[in-house]
């Protein structure tokens, strides 16, 4: 080894950049990930699983339309559920992890930024979340007869309709990482308000059934909209009856969705701690 | 060089950490009550103390890890407080626990940590250089405590810091595990790294550092080298012999002189002839047993040091 102390002047020492190492996290976040084989099949399975089973108890033809089955409503709102489970759920729990076994406090002991760690859970979430999807909708075309659609237009809503899903519920899940006092109570913290948003936003229930209440305050949080919004990618608009509005409510979805980006970034900034509460 | 004194060497007399009047509370408890402290650069210097002494929550500030109530820091020419990403490139931190990183190789996340600094040292040879080079492309979490100790130190240097900080670095090694982990410390104070360590284990700061300080209820109270520290090198010797008489013990200042003295004597055989200098454990514990007495607050840990250094 060379002499430690000879290294350029540090005032002029350009640093990895922020990009470089946040790349960098993401590789070893996805390595670590998938070497956890249980969590692996685990957090792709689960959104598929539910899918199915509810896909199987329910496959009479929906409401007003003879060609669409209610098990294809099930499926393609579940993408809504699927996102939820690893941006939300897989990062807030991943973090409360991070912050307990000293991932975070070795980081702050670096050079690394918190930009770039957070871009390396983006990565991680990216890549689950595409993966979660495909099996959503590989069950939805092999099962229950789901078509995809071929214009382009209706991809182009599922591209807008999923970055903002996905940077919404990721850093909703950072900023609810700080409310779990431990890693093992974070997934118990994280799934209470997950599933209850499931229910009253028509994920697990579909809309028919659930009281005007119950749809009010959904119509507040982001999976309401999440749903809706991919129903309207993947089933035909003689469906858009069934909504609440009685339409597919693209302008409202993105707004409500854009705003949740926001308000989630202010939380972030204002409660991300590097280490636990004990500290400081 | 002396081996085992390699902190005492001054390549440039410059001061790499220097603390005045720091102070850290915890509500009521106060963990660090006024500590001043001056490293230069290339010492191996050393923070001693019982469990709650303090030694943690000063080497925590000095990394940035806390925010301090009181005092002035700074750690190379910056407050720790306040300081960049340029300072942090500068440091190493060899944190007390972590269980970090569990499903990633050795390899792996030496040479990932190496990507977060301008100038890192070869991963490779970092590997090597800890004694892990047979385990590189083990899991994380197959390595036994030292190993896993001994990464945290490949992560620590492999920045090439100018300053490494240590916290409590051999808890849990066996005693042949310890010596190639003081071997690998003295390889890197010989470079010229400057080494901030918290130890209970007596013998360790004696094998290491120039200077060390003993800390209790949050205050220095010795300061000084191996050698002198707590009046080591002043205390009289006791000389301890049997004859005919029976035992005797006696105190002196000059023991060379007694013992020609008693061979000298006429008659009696002398048997079990000994002379006793003071250990540093000695001093240390007559250090923290007064430091116990004065210490009204409670500060003070469990006395669970005794012996376990040896």
């Amino acid at each position: 080894m060379t002499a430690a102390t000879a290294g350029p002047s540090s005032s002029t020492v350009r640093l990895p950049s922020t990009l470089r190492v946040g790349l960098a996290r993401g590789a070893v976040e996805l390595k670590q990930f998938f070497r956890q084989r249980d969590a692996v099949v685990f957090t792709f399975a689960f959104p598929a699983f539910i899918a199915l089973m509810l896909g199987l108890i329910f496959d009479e033809p929906a409401h007003g339309a003879s060609d669409v089955s209610i098990s294809q409503v099930f499926v393609v709102g579940m993408i809504a559920y699927g996102i939820v489970s690893t941006a939300f759920i897989s990062v807030g729990v991943g973090i409360a992890l991070d912050r307990e076994d000293g991932t975070l406090k070795r980081l702050r002991g670096t050079p690394a930024t918190a930009v770039a760690y957070f871009l390396g859970k983006i990565c991680l979430v990216a890549v689950s979340t595409v993966g979660g999807i495909a099996l959503l909708l590989a069950v939805g075309v092999l099962l229950f007869g789901l078509r995809l659609p071929t214009d382009p237009a209706r991809w182009l809503t599922f591209g807008w309709l999923l970055a903002l899903s996905v940077v919404a519920c990721t850093l909703l899940g950072i900023a609810a990482s700080a409310l779990a006092r431990s890693a093992k109570s974070a997934p118990a913290v994280l799934n209470l308000p997950a599933i209850a948003l499931q229910f009253v936003s028509g994920i697990f229930v579909l809309n028919d059934a659930l009281p005007d209440g119950m749809l009010t305050v959904a119509s507040f949080f982001p999976v309401k909209w999440m749903g809706q919004g991919f129903r309207s990618v993947f089933l035909p608009d003689s469906m858009m009856a069934q909504e609440a509005a009685g339409s597919w409510e693209h302008g409202t979805t993105a707004l409500v969705l854009a705003a949740w980006c926001v308000g989630g970034l202010l939380v972030c900034l204002l409660t991300f701690r590097w280490t636990g509460r004990e500290s400081r | 060089m002396v081996p085992g004194r390699l902190g005492r060497r001054k390549h440039q007399s410059m001061t790499v950490i220097s603390a005045h009047g720091l102070r850290k509370t915890y509500g009521a408890r106060v963990a660090v009550d006024g500590i001043d402290l001056t490293v230069d650069r290339a010492e191996v210097y050393a923070l001693l103390g019982p469990n709650g002494a303090g030694k943690t929550s000063t080497i925590e500030i000095l990394e940035g890890h806390r925010r301090r109530d009181g005092g002035t820091v700074s750690v190379l020419g910056e407050d720790p407080g306040t300081a960049g990403r340029r300072w942090r490139a500068r440091l190493g931190i060899v944190l007390q626990t972590a269980t970090d990183a569990a499903e990633l190789t050795v390899r792996e996340t030496v040479r990932h940590f190496a990507g977060y600094y301008p100038h890192p040292r070869d991963p490779d040879e970092v590997i090597e250089v800890c004694g892990l080079t047979g385990k590189a492309g083990a899991r994380i979490r197959t390595l036994s405590g030292g190993q896993r100790r001994r990464l945290d130190v490949a992560l620590g240097i492999v920045g090439r810091p100018e300053l490494l900080f240590l916290d409590e670095p051999t808890t849990g090694f066996d005693p042949e595990a310890r010596r190639q982990f003081w071997a690998l410390i003295r390889r890197l104070a010989d470079e010229g790294v400057t080494i901030l360590l918290t130890t209970h284990y007596l013998d360790e700061a004696e094998a290491l550092a120039g200077r060390l300080a003993v800390l209790a209820g949050g205050r220095i109270i010795a300061e000084g080298t191996p050698e002198t520290i707590g009046g080591r090198a002043s205390v009289a010797a006791t000389v301890t012999w049997r004859d005919a008489d029976g035992d005797h013990r006696e105190r002196t200042d000059d023991p060379v002189a007694l013992v020609a003295r008693l061979t000298d004597r006429a008659g009696g055989t002398v048997t079990d002839l000994r002379v006793h200098r003071p250990s540093l454990e000695d001093v240390y514990l007559d250090l923290i047993g007064e430091a116990d007495l004065i210490g009204e607050r409670g500060l003070i840990g469990e006395r669970d040091l005794i012996g376990e250094g040896r």
